[in-house]
C-alpha cells in the first residue's frame, strides 16, 4: 500500500475492513519516515511507541474516523513522554509530563502521534532554517525550503509520510508552508482550538491548525481538535460543527473579496497568475468576486513584528536553565546562568525576536512602539470585518513568491519578515485563514489564499474544497520525489 | 531645622484560598519541599494561567472592607523580571487597573482620629523561597509560587511611625474579620514593605524616599521607621542628602542597612497578559460580595455592649481577634449566658492560654463544649469547684463535658432526701459543734459543712446543704 | 535609531549576552527592523482603543478547587540539579528579594 495516494477516509475504510491493522499502518509509517528522514529531515522524534499505541487501538477497536490514523505533530505542541524541544537546544532534552489539549483529543479520537516533525525554532522563521535540528526541505525541490515554520509537518504531508499533521500559525506559520508544498492547510479562527500544552511564541496571535493533501483530511481532524477547553481562558465555548460532513463546493452566490492592497508590487507575477485563475473558477462556479481596499495593510507588518515579538520576549524568558532544558555549565552564580544559558540555548534568530519586543516594551519605547501597535492592530482588525461585513471570504495568494532557495534569506531578517505580509492579516484579526493549492509556477507550487468570517471555518472549507475539487491538486506528486517511485 | 515625615505602606497579604490564583495546586503552609506544585507552577512550555474565582472574591470583599472603590472593567498584567523564584520570569499581576482603588482606614493616635487613603489594592501570585547554602549554591522550593495574594498601597499619608503601626493594626484586623486571610506575619501571610522620607516642615516637595525591608513585626515596622526618621535628619542636619536606596532593618541593632543603591535600572515591562480575557467585574457580584460581608470588629463590639450587655472593656477584648470573637459568638449560640461565656474567656481559657503559650484554636476547647459547661453550672448541675476540673480536662482533651462528669460521677448532689439524713448523722457525731454554735461560735458551721463536703467528696450542693443544716442546727 | 547602549541595556534586561565581535551586526539589523517598526508613528490612532487579546471569551473564572496534577517526582523529572527535592542552581548574589 502506497500511503501517499490515501487519504483519512480510505485508510479509515482499510482499517474497518481489516485490509490492515492500525499495527500494520503504524509500522510502515515509521518505515516511511525513517527512509524518507536522510533527505527530508521532516521529524525531530520519531515516536517510537507509536506501533504500541496503535496496538491498542486495534484491540479497542475502529472506532471513529481518526482511529489508528497516524499524524505528524509538530515540535511546539506538548507531547507526554515524547521529547519536545520547539526545534530549539535550549529544550533539546525536555521530557514533557503532560500533554496539550490537542494531543488529549487526538488520543481520544484513537489517531497515532506518528513524532514530533521539525519547525523553525519556537516558531519563528518562515523556512525551517531557524532550526536547532538543521533546515527540512521541500519535497518539490530538495534546494529549497519547504518554509515555515510548520515547515516539517508541510513536507511530512506532501512527501505521503503522513496523512495529515498539526501545525501552529502566528503570522503564517501553517499556510505559507502549505503553499510551498502545494498542500492545504488551515489557520482556525483564534480561540477555535486550545492553546494548552502549545509552546508559546506570540499568545494574541498563536493558532493550532491542520494541514493535509486534501481538504476533507483537515476538516476531519479540526472538528476532532478544536474546542473549549478549560485550561485556555481564551478558547472559545462555541459549538464545534462536523466540518467534514458539511463539506459543500457550491460557491453559488458567495461573495468573494480581493483587497487590492494584496496586489503587491513585489509578488511574483506567476504566483498572481495562478491565484487569478484560481479567481476565475470560482467566478465560474457561480460566486462573485470584487475588488476592496484594506489601507492599513501596509502597517501589518509592522504591527505583527512589535506584537509578535514583545509577547515572544515575555514568553521565552521562562528560559532560563532553571528549571527544565539546557543548562549552562561552568557559571560562577546565578545571573551567568540565566544569561549562559540564554545566550548558548537560543540561536539568533529568536535572540533577534527578544531583543526586538524587550526593546518594545521597554519604559521609554512602550508607547512609541508596543502601545501604537495594539492600537493600529484595532483599526486593521475594524478594516477586516468592515469588508467581511459585506462579504463572505476575502482571497488573495498565500505568499509573494514560491518555495526560496535554502539559504537565500537568510542573512536577511527584514525581508524574510516582509514575506509575511500576506498571512498576518488574519492573524492580527483573528480570523479563519487557509492556503490551498492554486497551480504551479515554474514546477512550484503556488497557494490561494482564503479568509472567512470569524468562527466560519466551514465557508473556508466549502471554498477550498471547490478548488481543489476543480484542480485536482492532490493528485500531483511532488517533483523532486518523482524518481523514486 | 525641624523635619516631617512622609509614610507609605505596601502590605502583602496571602488569600485563603483552596487553589493558587492562577494554577489549581492546593495551597498549604509549611508542606514538604515542591509537593504542591504542578506544571503551571514550573513555568512549563505550554501552560496557560486560570484565574481563581475564590481569590478575586476574596480581593474584592477586602477592597470593600477598605472602602475602596472596585473596579468594573480590568484586566491582567504580566511584570517581567528574573529571579529564581519566579519561574515564568514574569508575575501575573493587575497594574494597569487594580482591582481597586480610593479608599480609607481611620486610626487613631493619642485620642486623635485620622483617616490614611489607600491608593490601590490588586491580586497577584506569590513566588516560591529560595534559601542560600554555603557551598555557593541556593535552593528554590516552589510550594509557595503562585498563592493567590492582594497587594494594599497606602497613600503617604502617614506622618509617624505610631501612625503606620496603628494603620498596620487595623488594616490586620479589618483584613482579619473579612476572613480573607489569617493575615499572620509570623507565618508570612502578611508582610510589610515601607518607604519613608522626610522633609523640612512648610516644604511642599517630599524628601528622597527610602525603601525600608526585613520588617517581621508590626513592632520592627515602627522601630525601623524611627530609627530611619533620626538617620536621614541626622544626614541633612550636617548638610547631606538621602540616597534613593533600599535597606534593611536589623533586629537585634535595631539599626537599618544599606541593601542596594536604586539605579533606576528596573524596567518591568508591565504589559497586558494576552492569555487571559478582559473581566467584568458586574455591580451584582460586588453587591453580592458586599452583602455576604461578615461584621467588622467594630460592628460586633456594640452588638456585645448594646445587645449582650458586656462591658466596654471586656468586648473590646473579645472582639482583638477573629478566632476569640468567632469563639464568643458560637458558644453564645449553645444558649451560654455571653456574660458567662465572656468571664470565661478572658478569665480561665485566657490564662490557660498565657500558661502553655498557644493560640485559642491550638486547644481542644470548642464553642460547644464552653457552652456546656457553663450551662451545667448554671442548671447546678456542678460546682464551680467541679467546673475547674471539667474545664482542664475538657481543654487539653476535648472531652464532652456532660458525659465526662456522668461518668465520673461528678454531678452534684442537691437532693435534701439523699443529703438530710447524712446531716443528721454527721450532727449526732458532733455534739460539739452543736454547743459551739449555741454559744455563737459560726465558726461551728464551717467545720460541719466540711464534714458534709468530705463524705459527699465535695459533690453535695452548698446551698442545700447549707440551708438543711442551719434549719436543724436552729431545731436542736 | 536605535544605539549601540540601548541594544546592550535591552541585552541586559532580557538575560542576553552578544559577543563583541557581534554587536555592531546586530545593532545594524535591530535598527533596520525597528526602523521599519516606526512606520507606526504616521499612524493616526487618536481615540482608538489598543488591542490586547483576542479571543470571545471574557471573565473566565476557575473555581477554587485544590488538586494535585503532577507528582513531586515528575516535576523534578526535568531538573538539571535537584537536592532534597529542591531545585539546586548557582547561588544567588543579589538576595534581596528573600524572606
Amino acid at each position: 500500500m502506497d500511503i501517499k495516494k490515501e487519504t483519512i477516509a480510505s485508510l479509515h475504510e482499510k482499517l474497518v475492513n481489516k485490509d490492515i491493522t492500525a499495527e500494520q499502518l503504524a509500522a510502515q509509517t515509521l518505515d516511511n519516515i525513517k527512509a524518507n528522514e536522510k533527505q527530508l529531515n521532516t521529524f525531530i522524534t520519531v515516536n517510537d511507541k507509536a506501533i504500541e499505541d496503535a496496538k491498542k487501538v486495534d484491540a479497542e477497536g475502529i472506532n471513529g474516523p481518526l482511529a489508528g490514523i497516524p499524524i505528524g505533530i509538530k515540535d511546539n505542541i506538548v507531547t507526554n513522554g515524547i521529547k519536545t524541544t520547539a526545534a530549539s537546544k535550549i529544550l533539546y532534552n525536555f521530557m514533557p509530563v503532560y500533554s496539550a489539549t490537542v494531543m488529549e483529543k487526538l488520543a481520544a479520537a484513537g489517531a497515532i502521534d506518528a513524532g514530533k516533525t521539525n519547525l523553525d525554532e519556537f516558531a519563528m522563521g518562515s523556512s525551517t532554517e531557524t532550526s536547532f535540528y538543521g533546515t527540512s526541505v521541500n519535497p518539490w525541490d530538495f534546494s529549497r525550503v519547504p518554509g515555515g515554520s510548520s515547515g516539517g509537518s508541510a513536507a511530512a504531508v506532501a512527501a505521503g509520510e503522513v496523512v495529515a499533521a498539526l501545525g501552529t500559525d502566528t503570522g503564517g506559520s501553517i499556510r505559507q508552508p502549505a503553499a510551498f508544498n502545494g498542500i492545504f492547510g488551515i489557520k482556525p479562527t483564534y480561540g477555535r482550538v486550545s492553546r494548552w500544552g502549545v509552546i508559546a511564541f506570540a499568545s494574541s496571535l498563536d493558532q493550532v491548525g491542520v494541514m493535509s493533501k486534501r481538504v476533507e483530511d483537515s476538516a476531519t481532524v479540526l472538528s476532532v481538535i478544536a474546542g473549549h477547553d478549560a485550561h485556555d481562558s481564551t478558547s472559545s465555548e462555541k459549538e464545534v460543527p462536523d466540518y467534514r460532513a458539511n463539506l459543500s463546493k457550491d460557491m453559488h452566490g458567495v461573495k468573494i473579496a480581493v483587497p487590492k492592497e494584496f496586489w503587491h508590487e513585489g509578488t511574483h507575477p506567476d504566483v498572481l497568475d495562478n491565484v487569478n485563475k484560481a479567481l476565475d473558477a470560482y467566478k465560474k462556479m457561480g460566486a462573485t468576486v470584487e475588488e476592496v481596499s484594506l489601507p492599513t495593510l501596509k502597517h501589518a507588518v509592522e504591527v505583527y513584528y512589535v506584537l509578535a515579538s514583545s509577547e515572544a520576549s515575555s514568553n521565552l524568558q521562562r528560559y532560563d536553565g532553571v528549571r527544565y532544558g539546557y543548562r549552562a555549565k561552568d557559571v560562577k552564580n546565578i545571573k551567568d546562568l540565566f544569561v549562559n544559558s540564554r545566550s548558548e540555548g537560543f540561536g539568533d534568530e529568536v535572540k533577534r525576536r527578544i531583543m526586538l519586543g524587550t526593546f518594545a516594551l521597554s519604559a521609554g519605547a512602550y508607547d512609541a512602539y508596543f502601545k501604537k501597535a495594539a492600537e493600529v492592530r484595532t483599526i486593521f482588525i475594524n478594516e477586516m470585518n468592515d469588508v467581511l461585513k459585506d462579504y463572505d471570504l476575502i482571497m488573495g495568494p498565500s505568499t509573494t513568491t514560491p518555495a526560496f532557495k535554502i539559504g537565500e534569506k537568510v542573512d536577511d531578517p527584514l525581508a524574510m519578515y516582509m514575506n509575511d505580509i500576506l498571512t498576518i492579516p488574519a492573524n492580527l484579526a483573528g480570523l479563519p485563514a487557509a492556503s490551498v493549492p492554486a497551480g504551479l509556477a515554474d514546477g512550484l507550487p503556488v497557494g490561494l489564499q482564503i479568509i472567512g468570517k470569524p468562527f466560519a471555518e466551514q465557508s473556508v472549507f466549502n471554498a477550498a474544497y471547490a478548488l481543489q475539487e476543480e484542480n485536482k491538486f492532490y493528485e500531483q506528486i511532488p517533483t523532486a520525489l518523482k524518481g523514486e517511485d | 531645622m525641624n523635619f516631617e515625615t512622609t509614610i507609605g505602606l505596601e502590605v502583602h497579604v496571602e488569600l485563603k484560598t483552596k487553589s493558587k490564583m492562577y494554577s489549581p495546586s492546593p495551597v498549604a503552609y509549611g508542606a514538604e519541599s515542591n509537593i504542591n506544585t504542578n506544571v503551571i507552577d514550573f513555568g512549563f512550555p505550554g501552560t496557560l494561567p486560570t484565574v481563581n474565582k475564590n481569590a478575586y472574591r476574596l480581593g474584592v470583599m477586602v477592597g470593600l472592607a477598605l472602602n475602596a472603590d472596585i473596579e468594573n472593567h480590568t484586566h491582567f498584567d504580566r511584570k517581567n523580571y528574573f529571579y529564581p523564584d519566579n519561574p515564568k520570569a514574569f508575575q501575573i499581576t493587575q497594574q494597569d487597573k487594580p482591582l481597586g482603588h480610593d479608599g480609607y482606614i481611620e486610626i487613631e493616635v493619642d485620642g486623635e482620629k485620622k483617616r490614611i487613603g489607600i491608593e490601590e489594592l490588586h491580586v497577584e501570585e506569590d513566588a516560591g523561597k529560595n534559601t542560600h547554602g554555603n557551598n555557593g549554591y541556593s535552593y528554590v522550593d516552589l510550594n509557595r509560587q503562585g498563592t493567590a495574594l492582594i497587594e494594599i498601597v497606602s497613600k503617604p499619608d502617614m506622618k509617624s511611625p505610631e501612625e503606620a503601626y496603628q494603620y498596620l493594626e487595623n488594616l490586620r484586623k479589618i483584613i482579619q474579620f473579612t476572613g480573607a486571610s489569617d493575615v499572620k506575619m509570623e507565618e508570612g501571610s502578611m508582610r510589610v514593605d515601607t518607604n519613608i522620607s522626610i522633609r523640612p516642615v512648610g516644604s511642599d516637595t517630599y524628601g528622597t524616599k527610602v525603601e525600608l525591608k526585613n520588617l517581621n513585626s508590626f513592632n520592627h515596622v515602627r522601630l525601623g521607621l524611627a530609627y530611619e526618621e533620626k538617620r536621614q535628619a541626622a544626614i541633612l542636619k550636617q548638610g547631606g542628602s538621602i540616597g534613593q536606596e533600599t535597606r534593611r532593618f536589623d533586629e537585634k541593632s535595631g539599626e537599618t542597612f544599606l541593601m542596594r543603591v536604586k539605579s533606576g535600572a528596573d524596567d518591568y515591562r508591565y504589559f497586558p497578559e494576552p492569555d487571559l480575557p478582559d473581566y467584568e467585574i458586574s455591580p451584582e457580584w460586588i453587591a453580592e460580595i458586599k452583602a455576604s460581608l461578615p461584621e467588622t470588629a467594630s460592628v460586633r463590639r456594640s452588638r456585645y455592649i448594646n445587645e449582650l450587655g458586656i462591658p466596654e472593656y471586656d468586648a473590646g477584648v473579645l472582639t482583638d481577634t477573629k478566632e476569640m470573637s468567632d469563639f464568643f459568638d458560637e458558644a453564645v449560640s449553645y444558649d451560654a449566658n455571653p456574660k458567662l461565656v465572656s468571664n470565661w474567656l478572658m478569665g480561665e481559657v485566657n490564662a490557660y492560654l498565657n500558661e502553655k503559650k498557644i493560640g485559642l484554636l491550638d486547644t481542644k476547647l470548642t464553642p460547644e463544649h464552653l457552652a456546656k459547661m457553663i450551662n451545667l453550672i448554671s442548671n447546678g448541675t456542678i460546682s464551680s469547684k467541679i467546673a475547674k476540673k471539667v474545664f482542664q480536662e475538657t481543654i487539653s482533651n476535648g472531652t464532652e463535658p456532660e458525659e465526662w462528669v456522668k461518668s465520673k460521677g461528678l454531678v452534684q448532689e442537691s437532693d435534701p432526701a439523699v443529703l438530710k439524713p447524712m446531716i443528721l448523722e454527721i450532727l449526732d457525731n458532733n455534739q460539739q459543734s452543736i454547743d459551739d454554735f449555741k454559744n455563737g461560735k459560726d465558726r461551728a458551721v464551717g467545720f460541719l459543712v466540711g464534714q458534709i463536703m468530705k463524705q459527699t467528696h465535695g459533690q453535695a450542693n452548698p446551698k442545700v446543704v447549707n440551708k438543711i443544716l442551719m434549719a436543724e442546727l436552729n431545731s436542736r | 535609531m536605535i544605539s549601540k547602549d540601548e541594544i546592550l541595556h535591552v541585552a541586559a534586561l532580557a538575560n542576553l549576552k552578544i559577543d563583541a565581535n557581534e554587536v555592531d551586526s546586530f545593532v545594524s539589523q535591530l535598527d533596520k527592523i525597528v526602523g521599519m517598526e516606526s512606520k507606526l508613528a504616521s499612524v493616526d490612532t487618536t481615540g482608538v482603543e489598543p488591542t490586547y487579546n483576542m479571543g470571545d471569551t471574557n471573565s473566565v473564572f476557575r473555581e477554587d478547587k485544590g488538586i494535585h496534577t503532577q507528582t513531586r517526582e515528575q516535576m523534578l523529572e526535568n531538573v538539571p540539579e535537584v537536592e532534597d527535592n529542591l531545585i539546586k542552581v548557582p547561588t544567588i548574589v543579589d538576595k534581596e528579594d528573600d524572606e
